[in-house]
């Protein structure tokens, strides 16, 4: 094997991850649907030829994504196995979420790229499609019971050959959404997207030589290896545990459990998720890969030196019960699948709160908040919107938590609501940051928002939502107390209704002066409230982040007439004591 | 018009200034501090140290005091007036994160939330009024701001892109009693859809305006003082020149003057030495600042972040910068790999070489421990010489011990690494982009670009690199030769199919009046007019649009646009942005804009070239050794001012002026242009 200085390692490091850099920015540049050309809920990398590992990926991808994607790759390779390899000029094409997929609406492209004859590594897109049929516009089926009401399942199948989009699976695709135009839109733009990473990584290897960029790759993986195990050797060897809950699978009201077990032990990490609960009868389940591909995106976040390739994940090992929730097979629903990866990571941020103080986050909103209204246009003519809301990040060692932030798992941003409105008939009343929603601590949680929408004259339509921690809100750290619950309301005026399961409604029909209101999480507090600075409280009073009676409560601080009552709190403090 | 012109930069250290007197085709070059604080005191030092301003014409200005207002969040107290429900618009932001991995870090708004205030209005987004703004609600929240102590207020309602009519109003009712011009309004400054970059740009404005307007009252009245009679004009993000008036106006459009003036000067420079194509590298103390002109163009972003969440949305020359400066400290990480930057030991405490108390190796002490700095007598003379063993240790303990390398080998490896990350933020730009490098020179400025050129040339490919004779003054020159320039923006949200184009030529002829109507203000020569049309488009669908040049031009007043011509535009912009059309799906006009130039007249460049005494002999000080790919050489040093034209230089050779160091690596040869720039290339 070559041997390369560690100058020449990092300037090919650069270049690679230049690639895959460029193969995000064509597809959000050239993408129809705002998910992917707004919120950039796509990915790319390289992948390698044999195992599908992940060698390279950009970085304005999707974190979840950067984890999920190497099983997508290790997928196509097994298919292509069983239909005699794969072949230059071929480009395949899935959705399926239990053979190395996320949710349905999730597309995967994998393109093998051939050096003189022999496979050299292989190449992904992935994109968040629109619609995909099931029985919700958009895919999040809250009362789905079996993946085939979420939509159309497409096992790995050659989408090109020798170069040439096969028509028929294309009419297949557009015949089972409700948005074909759209989506036919999407995959030329990863068409696109996988061209040009084909032409600069055949640059590439033209200016290096092949042998010496396949030693670059080889070791960039074993130096992720290396520093993820130097971090995990920095950590107190034991056991820590940790336990949250999701608030119900949208078909039977019960909590879920979600148990992790994580021992440190001589440079090794397990992490152990026996006791949580069974496969449920929702949306809710997710596949193992995924569950890795999330505690792969809950490390980076706490150790955001560590390269993005799958190195990341050798010293780490994996117990993940079949049949499980986190372990599931078809055809269990998958479609909310958000919901239980963001309650994983928060399991794994609550065992480094123990294992790792210094480091560690309280928890975010934790809730994607996946909210569809949808109805007629005319005659024949549908409108969906569909659109991920935001809330607080968790308060940290270095800061309060941010505002109005994305989950861990994204990087999303959000549509402007102009741009919303411009495309539907709909009209926001409020889009707000959420006073008394940040878990308190020395250093705050992020506040959650309130989005309030409703329709323009004369339009009707049909709302969906399928979110979480309605009853279990994120929890704080370090002695920081826990954030308000997410809210789901819709009526009019103040004559509101909540949906039965909290957090997840089915076709809340709406008309006239009707409104759906979202009250989001903020984060977690870290840190004893109790020794906040009275004036960043009394601030936060005055901008109304924190009302004067949780100013009160929950952090021991007087305000009166505007003003911090230095007395009265430092009687309050020792009260406490 | 007759008389002297000159450029003055003000930069955090050193006040830059260039005077041109084009009737006798001379000029003066002057550098005297900055005083921050009393920069008027400054400012005059600086145009007498250049003549003084008794025979000046017009002064152009580029401009750091909105960056750094910016960056250190020294704006005034402001307020904000939103749409009842919406005040957190400019908070909640497009609820992105400072970066990819790692969740920690708030963000804190230029407005507190307690000044931001919410008045009963809707407009909604097909332009229908749903609720008319309340004006006694408008005059009661902007008295409360007044009481609250805010010197500016920014209004910025829902959907006021596509109908002011609200907005317009309310800002109408606090201009009644404001008792400042700091009234902003949204509609007025970003007429174009997507609240949070309007508000944001709004609200910037606001905070700017009192800075800038108080900063430039003071030059102003310094001016005033000497009974200069001349034009005094600034210099815009995008490179173009706007009166002082227009300044006041718009602030936020200074957010990026001196950068941008280096990037027109650089374009200037490298279209007289014949490099249609270049790539300017500005190496300061924490940063490298990269940006690409192709064919003699300057290429531009639609919008900026200056900050985490402080987003400016305007024409602005794209410039983009990675944490890699002379100051960047070097350090080996965990996984064992070498890392330049991003921490920076600034100017202060600065390189280990300083010897002010930072131990911790830098960019900067490589170089002088490979020789490439002149560690007797170091540039820009605040320093009387540099600790070359200080360095030397710092880098053998942070960097050699780690790697197993001895200092030497140490010190070189740091400079590859930085020149790799630099080799990255050129490629990011060019060849990332389909431009091939090897059509591009690299132009260096500032004191330590001209350091790395070299080996930059040879990592990237690059034809050649281009010095500039004074690097230092780049951004100055760049203020006496910029357009006069003026941007107006408009969503309109067009259907291509069937689109009134009679309707589109008047709107676009309105568009072109008003933004020659602010050119033609401005009072400077002009050698001619140019009106430019775009327009932002996609297909039906796509959120993101491509931006098509519109093959228009104003006709007595009047524009004759046509569909068939727009159609065209796009689609051939579409195709070379993405390989495939997609025939079937209708395309929309999203957003028009105009451009309006008034051209200056052109300088003859090859004033600034050397005296027909200079000569190589002369120039030759001496010599010192200089490391270069493992071993020591001994390389010849001359003054560079001093070289003649046609004089080749071949390398191993270290070229010295007063503001910079320019390294010539052994196999590549310079020579001095017939304007005075240096001309590296492969021997």
């Amino acid at each position: 094997m070559t041997m390369l200085d560690p100058v020449t390692l990092a300037v090919l490091k650069g270049r690679l991850e230049q690639i895959a850099d460029e193969m995000d920015a064509t597809l959000a540049r050239s993408a129809f649907n705002p998910i992917i050309a707004e919120a950039r809920d796509l990915s790319h990398g390289l992948y390698d030829a044999e195992t599908g590992e992940t060698l390279v990926q950009g970085t304005a991808g999707l974190p979840i994504f950067v984890g999920a994607t190497a099983f997508a790759v290790k997928a196509v390779i097994d298919a292509s196995a069983r239909e005699g390899g794969a072949r230059p000029g071929e480009t395949w094409i899935f959705n399926d979420p239990y053979d190395g997929g996320t949710h349905l609406n999730d597309f995967r492209l994998v393109r093998p790229f051939f050096r003189a004859g022999r496979l050299f590594c292989w190449l992904a897109s992935v994109g968040h499609w629109l619609d995909i049929g099931g029985n919700v516009p958009g895919g999040y089926n809250p009362r789905a019971t079996d993946s085939h009401q979420e939509g159309v399942r497409i096992p790995p199948v050659r989408l090109m050959r020798d170069g040439v989009v096969d028509s028929g699976i294309v009419a297949i695709l557009g015949a089972n959404s409700r948005v074909a135009q759209s989506n036919w839109g999407d995959l030329n733009g990863q068409i696109n997207a996988l061209d040009l990473g084909e032409k600069r990584l055949a640059a590439l290897l033209d200016e290096y030589g092949d042998a010496m960029i396949a030693a670059a790759l080889a070791a960039l993986t074993e130096r992720a290896a290396a520093l993820m195990r130097s971090e995990i050797a920095a950590l107190p060897d034991g056991v820590y545990e940790a336990e949250d809950f999701l608030d119900n699978d949208g078909i039977v009201d019960a909590p879920l459990p979600v148990r992790l077990r994580m021992t440190i032990a001589g440079g090794v990490m397990t992490l152990d998720f026996t006791g949580s609960a069974e496969g449920c009868a929702g949306p809710l389940n997710i596949s193992r890969a995924t569950t890795i591909a999330c505690c792969y995106v809950a490390l980076k976040h706490l150790f955001p030196e560590v390269p993005s390739n799958g190195g990341c994940l050798h010293p780490i090992a994996f117990v993940v019960p079949d049949g499980s929730i986190l372990g599931a097979g078809p055809p269990k629903p998958v479609g909310g699948y958000t919901e239980t990866i963001l309650r994983v990571i928060d399991t794994v941020f609550r065992c480094f709160a123990q294992a790792a103080p210094d480091r560690a986050t309280a928890a975010p909103f934790g809730t994607i908040n996946a909210l569809s209204i949808s109805g007629w246009r005319g005659r024949g003519h549908r409108w969906v919107m569909f659109c991920f809301f935001g809330g607080g990040l968790g308060g940290n060692p270095e800061s309060d938590g941010l505002n109005h932030g994305n989950n861990p798992i994204s990087t999303a941003t959000i549509p402007p609501l102009e741009i919303i409105e411009a495309a539907y008939p709909v009209a926001f009343r409020q889009w707000a940051l959420r006073p008394d929603s940040a878990g308190p601590g020395l250093h705050r949680g992020g506040c959650g928002a309130i989005y309030e929408v409703g329709l323009r004259d004369g339009v009707t339509a049909e709302a969906f939502l399928l979110g979480e921690r309605g009853r279990f809100p994120p929890f704080g750290a370090s002695g920081g107390g826990d954030a308000a619950p997410n809210r789901f309301t819709y009526g009019t005026g103040d004559d509101r209704e909540a949906p039965t399961m909290t957090s997840k409604a089915f076709g809340i029909a709406l008309a006239g002066s009707q409104t759906v209101r979202l009250e989001t999480p903020g984060g977690g507090g870290w840190g004893d409230p109790f020794s906040r600075d009275p004036a960043a409280v009394a601030r936060d009073v005055a901008c109304g982040y924190v009302s004067a009676e949780a100013a009160r409560r929950d952090y021991g601080v007087v305000i009166t007439a505007d003003r911090v009552d230095d007395a009265a709190t430092t009687q309050a403090r020792g009260e406490r004591a | 018009m007759s008389g002297a012109i000159v450029g003055v930069d003000v930069g955090g250290t050193f006040t830059d200034l260039f005077a041109l007197d084009p009737d006798t085709g001379t000029f003066r070059v002057g550098k005297v501090p900055s005083q921050r604080g009393d920069e008027a005191q400054g400012f005059l030092a600086g145009l007498d140290s250049v003549g003084g301003t008794a025979a000046l014409a017009a002064i152009v200005h580029g401009t750091t005091v909105g960056t750094n207002a910016l960056l250190e969040r020294k704006g005034a107290r402001i307020g904000l007036i939103a749409t009842r429900g919406f005040r957190d618009v400019l908070e909640m932001r497009r609820r992105d994160r400072r970066r990819t991995w790692g969740l920690w870090g708030d963000f804190v708004p230029v407005v507190e939330r307690n000044l931001r205030l919410e008045v009963a209005e809707r407009t909604f987004a097909d332009g229908t009024i749903g609720e008319v703004v309340d004006l006694a609600a408008v005059e009661e929240a902007g008295r409360a701001l007044l009481a609250a102590g805010a010197e500016a207020v920014a209004v910025a309602f829902i959907n006021a892109y596509a109908n002011p009519a609200n907005e317009r109003a309310a800002v109408a009712a606090l201009r009644a009693f404001w008792p400042t011009p700091h009234v902003c309004c949204s509609s007025e400054i970003l007429p174009e859809i997507r609240e949070f970059e309007r508000t944001s740009t709004t609200a910037l404005n606001a905070y700017l305006q009192p800075v800038v307007g108080a900063y430039l009252g003071r030059l102003e009245g310094a001016l005033a003082e000497r009974s200069y009679q001349g034009a005094f004009h600034i210099v815009q993000s995008n490179g173009g020149v706007m009166s002082t008036a227009t300044a006041r106006r718009l602030p936020v459009r200074t957010a990026l003057s001196g950068p941008a003036a280096g990037v027109i000067a650089a374009a200037a420079i490298a279209e007289a030495a014949g490099f249609a194509d270049v790539i300017t590298g500005d190496l300061g103390g924490t940063s490298f600042d990269v940006s690409l002109i192709a064919g003699g163009r300057p290429s531009f972003a639609a919008q900026a972040a200056v900050d985490f969440g402080l987003v400016i949305r305007t024409p602005m020359v794209e410039i983009t910068t990675i944490g890699a400066g002379g100051g960047s400290i070097c350090r080996v990480d965990a996984g064992g790999l070498l890392q330049v930057g991003p921490e920076s030991a600034g100017s202060r405490p600065g390189p280990v070489c300083y010897g002010t108390g930072n131990d911790r190796p830098t960019l900067t002490d490589a170089n002088l421990v490979l020789g490439r700095i002149n560690g007797e007598r170091p540039i820009g003379g605040a320093l009387a010489r540099l600790d070359t063993d200080a360095a030397a240790r710092a880098i053998a303990i942070h960097v050699g011990d780690k790697l197993g390398l001895d200092a030497m080998a140490a010190a070189e490896a740091i400079v590859r690494v930085a020149n790799a990350r630099m080799a990255g933020a050129i490629r990011l730009l060019s060849i990332e982009r389909g431009h091939d490098p090897a059509r591009f020179a690299l132009m260096p400025f500032g004191g330590g670009g001209a350091l790395h050129a070299g080996a930059l040339i040879k990592d990237l490919g690059l034809a050649a690199a281009l010095v500039p004779r004074f690097p230092g003054v780049t951004s100055a020159l760049g203020c006496v030769i910029a357009d006069i320039r003026h941007d107006q923006v408009q969503t309109v949200n067009l259907a291509l199919d069937g689109v009134d184009a009679a309707a589109l030529g008047a709107r676009l002829g309105a568009m072109a009046a008003e933004a020659r109507g602010v050119v033609d203000a401005a009072g400077l020569a002009l050698a001619g007019l140019d009106i430019l049309f775009e327009a932002d488009m996609h297909y039906v669908g796509q959120t993101h649009a491509v931006s098509v040049p519109l093959p228009f031009a104003v006709n007595g007043g009047m524009v004759m646009a046509s569909e068939a011509a727009i159609r065209a535009a796009f689609e051939a912009a579409y195709t070379a942005a993405f390989s495939r059309l997609l025939p079937g799906i209708p395309v929309r006009v999203a957003t028009l804009r105009t451009v309006a130039i008034g051209r200056r007249p052109v300088i003859d460049l090859a004033m600034l070239a050397p005296g027909a005494d200079a000569s190589v002999a002369a120039a030759r000080t001496g010599s010192r050794r200089v490391w270069f790919d493992g071993a020591w050489h001994q390389a010849t040093v001359y003054a560079r001012l001093a070289l003649p034209v046609g004089a080749s230089i071949p390398g191993p050779a270290i070229l010295e002026q007063p503001d910079a160091t320019i390294v010539v690596d052994p196999d590549l040869e310079a020579t001095v242009d017939r304007f005075g720039n240096l001309v590296m290339r492969r021997a």
